[in-house]
């Protein structure tokens, strides 16, 4: 079941999950792209577990496969989770 | 580089090669969950021959062709002994018959317990190990599969797929340090053989069927950390059988 969760809570989770997957903290952005963040598709599937854990909300293979930006995710998770 | 901690997972432990393997992993030092689906005196004999010398394990009982009793049983090891981090994939059935008379029932259970199953327990356990950076899986095939056996159209069909698979999860994940491989068993002595007959072996370079613990012996290896670098393959062992 999806937990309510603000736009900030969001932004944090998968910014601390990037940071931890060796993305570089000062790079991530809203509009930074997974690609120059070097970000793969295994780190997304990682992401979108941490997202499960936290808020309540699957992602599955066919949402992340769209994602190009962390603003991307952020919005995804934050519309589903409502 | 130290072990990370965790366990392993042998699904259809009871007997055989799973019993085999799981009294080797064990042996290796990983606290193992012994999976069975109905065999609940050969589960708990597999413990008991590996707590007696010394090792930790469980009994699991779970039907692994159900999908709603794989998250169940990951949950139920992980409570007991940690994040599942080796996995073998052993569980498997026959039903044979020649091909024009094979049933729709046949062809389905083989399938779902040999190569559906194997890809749902997959599934459930990549995610501990991604996070964790490492893993072992070992699917444990057969010679039947890339090689044809007659009465076994399902039976080979879920072994090759079950080969496929092992290749494209192996790519898949290789940059997370889980590797992914088959072991392919000739005849071997164990419940699924029985029956088979004695005219094989004059057919096997080796002339003898193998032994649970030659196949384990294979698993044991591909599952240890010396095995890093070993991915995607499969190690056939037939006594010669297939060369």
């Amino acid at each position: 079941m999806p937990t309510e969760a603000t736009t900030d809570e969001v932004e944090r989770v998968i910014v601390d999950g990037l940071a931890e997957l060796g993305a570089d903290r000062e790079e991530i952005s809203r509009e930074a792209t997974f690609e120059n963040l070097d970000v793969d598709s295994l780190d997304l599937v990682e992401v979108a577990q941490i997202v499960e854990e936290k808020f309540g909300v699957e992602l599955e293979g066919e949402d992340v496969k769209d994602l190009r930006t962390v603003g991307d995710a952020v919005d995804l998770v934050v519309a589903r989770s409502s | 580089m130290p072990r990370p901690e965790g366990c392993a997972l042998v699904t259809g432990a009871p007997r055989g090669i799973g019993a085999a393997t799981a009294r080797r992993l064990a042996a290796a030092g990983w606290p193992v969950g012994v999976n069975y689906r109905s065999d609940a005196d050969g589960a708990t004999e597999v413990v008991g021959a590996i707590e007696s010398g010394g090792g930790r394990a469980a009994t699991l009982q779970a039907d692994i062709s159900e999908p709603d009793a794989i998250d169940g049983l990951f949950r139920a090891l992980e409570e007991r002994f940690g994040q599942v981090l080796v996995l073998v994939n052993n569980a498997g059935v026959r039903a044979d018959g020649l091909s024009p008379q094979l049933r729709d029932e046949e062809w389905r259970r083989v399938l779902d317990t040999n190569l559906s199953a194997a890809f749902r327990v997959t599934r459930r356990a990549l995610g501990p190990m991604l996070r964790a950076r490492f893993g072992r899986i070992v699917n444990v095939a057969s010679i039947v599969g890339p090689r044809a056996n007659a009465g076994q159209a399902n039976y080979a069909a879920s072994k090759a797929g079950l080969i496929g698979f092992t290749k494209t999860v192996a790519v898949e994940v290789a940059r997370r340090g889980i590797t992914v491989n088959a072991v392919a068993p000739g005849f071997v002595e164990t419940r699924l053989t029985e029956g088979a007959g004695n005219g094989l072996v004059d057919a096997i370079p080796a002339r003898r069927i193998g032994t649970p613990e030659e196949i384990a012996a294979c698993v044991g290896f591909l599952a240890s950390e010396e095995a890093s670098y070993v991915t995607g393959t499969t190690l056939t062992v037939d006594g010669g059988l297939s060369a």
